[in-house]
């Protein structure tokens, strides 16, 4: 069974690889890159926030700390317009788990509620910094070197270096998913105050979470400012962003581990392609809204839950037993 | 940088202030009866400009005057939204699940707003928007002083409501443990559902006074919606007089970093000011420890 399942998994990333090579308009191979970006801060983001029930609204801080770190080191170090640049996205990850130690020590203080908005203000802190101070080049933003590819083979390395994003993310999760560590954001999830009576440090673990969870999205980020070639404060520190993270995990199935990755791979590269389509803005608000509010009243556990439990029913009844009911999988946690 | 700006930047920050106090109000109250905290207050306040602004240009009606529509429908638009969407919410996740609701209902309604007004800008017209008049020597606009009126009376009602009136004893019992009210026989859907509409209408006087001294589009509900959050956080979720006074300080301490540093830190410092004040109070000014929020 676990074999058969592994083989799922290599066969999703056979299609993955597979895919800049038979689909060569750039146009396509763009959105997958974006797409490949918000499935990797998605999974990070519900390693954190999933696991341990702390929704951070300010997953931003990180992304944005990552294209800056990119941007930065490139023009201070005078570095060329080549691959050589790949070698800042980990930095702008390590940057972006540095940044969540301050960060956390401040929001992680709080419960849940006043967690929220507390990264919200945060974020804004690190926008208003971004735009206000100097050494980041301020409203104009920041150029990165010009990197002389040809246009129908410049989207490749790309693709490729999200997608090596994406399989660590979800690797890490996996492993944080499974190990001693993750039990414990989880017990802190079901009930913070027994776990501490129970022995679990549970502002450590909090921290060393929030500080995990950080680094693929600063990896992210600062993949999409060498993508993007010129990054501006508003856009990326995002308030969208913060929410889209959350929307997309909550989507899949928040705490699931497949959940994030499906939610940001449908809810992303369908934003795309409608903006491609039809580049309106305001149609796109009203149907993800509008998508999301169906999603989170009938099916407030996500997609993936929803899916398996139905095909858990259908399978009860095939075998001529009683329906199980919608209570074949409570936590919402494998 | 002198006194009188000083004090000029302090009376302007009271009399705005007082606006945000409003609108923190109504977030608090549904927090603290329901809650949820519901982060489409932010576009409702805008909703409730565009309605003064579509009645103010194609019916010519005095924004004063139009409150006494765009209130009631905002009520109303509240009381649906509640029913339809939030009374559905259940379950140990309920605060992170109506962030999420009300984020979406925010996003459907911002893109409403655009496809029906477009995303330029736009300001309230009235004739006193742009005229000043002088008091005790320094100028001030009247539209800030209608505000400011106007936020005093409608907190007045709102107060008189909640501790003068049998429907507030519920409120107030809502708000202090549920379970209990349910208890002694408060039906605690329908208050919970008519606290909804109230948090609500109060957007549509708060979004009047935002529209007419900002130019706004339906964009500027993300600034907005921090900003009241950032209010009811620092006075205490659920703390009604917390959101009052920590609406009137916050918008003051802006206003005279904006006059002492410049603009561009103001809104920098009205953040920095909760990061700093929840790291050594993590429950707010006027907040009480997290025991029921746990």
């Amino acid at each position: 069974m676990s074999r058969f399942k592994h083989g799922w998994w290599l066969l999703a990333l056979a299609i993955f690889i597979a895919y800049p090579l038979v689909e060569t308009n750039p146009a396509y191979t763009t959105i997958g890159i974006f797409t490949l970006i918000f499935m990797a801060c998605a999974t990070s983001w519900n390693m954190f926030s999933g696991y341990s029930g702390y929704v951070n609204l300010g997953s931003a801080v990180f992304y944005g700390s990552g294209a800056y770190t990119m941007a930065l080191f490139a023009n201070h170090l005078h570095m060329a317009g080549n691959g050589d640049l790949f070698w800042l996205v980990p930095l702008g990850g390590v940057v972006a788990s540095i940044i969540a130690i301050p960060v956390g020590l401040v929001a992680l203080r709080v419960r849940r509620h006043t967690f929220v908005v507390i990264t919200i203000a945060i974020f804004f802190v690190f926008q208003l910094s971004a735009i206000n101070f100097s050494f980041t080049g301020g409203t104009s933003g920041m150029q990165l070197p010009f990197i002389p590819w040809f246009i129908t083979n410049y989207n490749v390395p790309f693709y490729y270096v999200a997608l090596g994003i994406v399989v660590f993310a979800a690797l890490l999760s996996a492993v944080v998913r499974r190990s001693r560590f993750g039990l414990q954001l989880l017990a802190i999830r079901d009930d913070e105050d027994r776990a501490a009576g129970l022995g679990v440090r549970v502002f450590a673990v909090k921290l060393t979470g929030f500080a995990l969870s950080a680094f693929a999205v600063g990896m992210g980020g600062a993949l999409y400012a060498m993508f993007i070639g010129q990054i501006y404060p508003q856009f990326v520190f995002d308030p969208i962003f913060d929410i889209s993270i959350a929307l997309m995990a909550i989507f899949g199935g928040l705490g699931t581990f497949i959940g994030p990755l499906l939610g940001a791979l449908v809810l992303e590269s369908t934003q795309q392609l409608l903006t491609l389509k039809y580049s309106n803005g305001s149609l796109y608000l009203i149907i993800f809204g509008g998508v999301f509010l169906i999603v989170i009243l009938f099916m407030p556990q996500g997609v993936v839950v929803a899916i398996r439990d139905a095909w858990a029913r259908r399978a009860a009844r095939r075998d001529g037993r009683v329906t199980v009911g919608a209570t074949v999988n409570p936590g919402a946690t494998s | 940088m002198n006194g009188t700006a000083l004090i000029h930047s302090i009376i302007d920050g009271i009399l705005t202030g007082s606006v945000y106090a409003l609108m923190a109000t109504g977030l608090t109250l549904i927090f603290g009866v329901m809650n949820i905290i519901n982060v489409a207050q932010g576009i409702f306040v805008i909703l409730g400009a565009y309605l003064s602004y579509a009645l103010s240009v194609h019916f010519g009606i005095d924004l004063f005057v139009g409150l006494a529509i765009t209130i009631p429908t905002l009520f109303l638009v509240g009381i649906v939204v509640e029913r339809v969407f939030l009374s559905r919410i259940k379950g140990p996740e309920k605060v992170v699940m109506s962030i999420l609701v009300t984020y979406a209902i925010s996003l459907v309604i911002e893109g409403i707003l655009n496809m029906v007004f477009s995303v330029n800008y736009v300001e309230l017209q009235a004739w006193y928007v742009d005229r000043s008049v002088r008091v005790f020597g320094y100028w001030l606009p009247y539209i800030y002083l209608l505000g400011f009126a106007l936020a005093v009376v409608l907190l007045g009602a709102l107060y008189f409501m909640l501790y003068r009136t049998r429907f507030g004893a519920s409120v107030r019992a809502s708000l202090a443990d549920q379970t209990s009210a349910a208890l002694v026989g408060i039906n605690v859907k329908n208050v919970s559902t008519i606290c909804f509409g109230i948090g609500i209408a109060v957007t549509a006087a708060g979004g009047m006074i935002y529209g007419a001294t900002n130019a706004f589009n339906a964009s500027s509900s993300y600034d907005l919606i921090s900003r009241l959050l950032v209010i009811i956080v620092l006075g205490g979720m659920g703390s009604i007089g917390g959101a009052l006074a920590a609406g009137v300080f916050m918008i003051t301490v802006e206003d005279m970093v904006s006059v002492i540093w410049g603009p561009v830190w103001s809104s920098l410092t009205f953040f920095l000011i909760l990061v700093i004040i929840l790291s050594v109070r993590p429950q707010g000014i006027f907040g009480k420890l997290e025991a029921r929020l746990a």
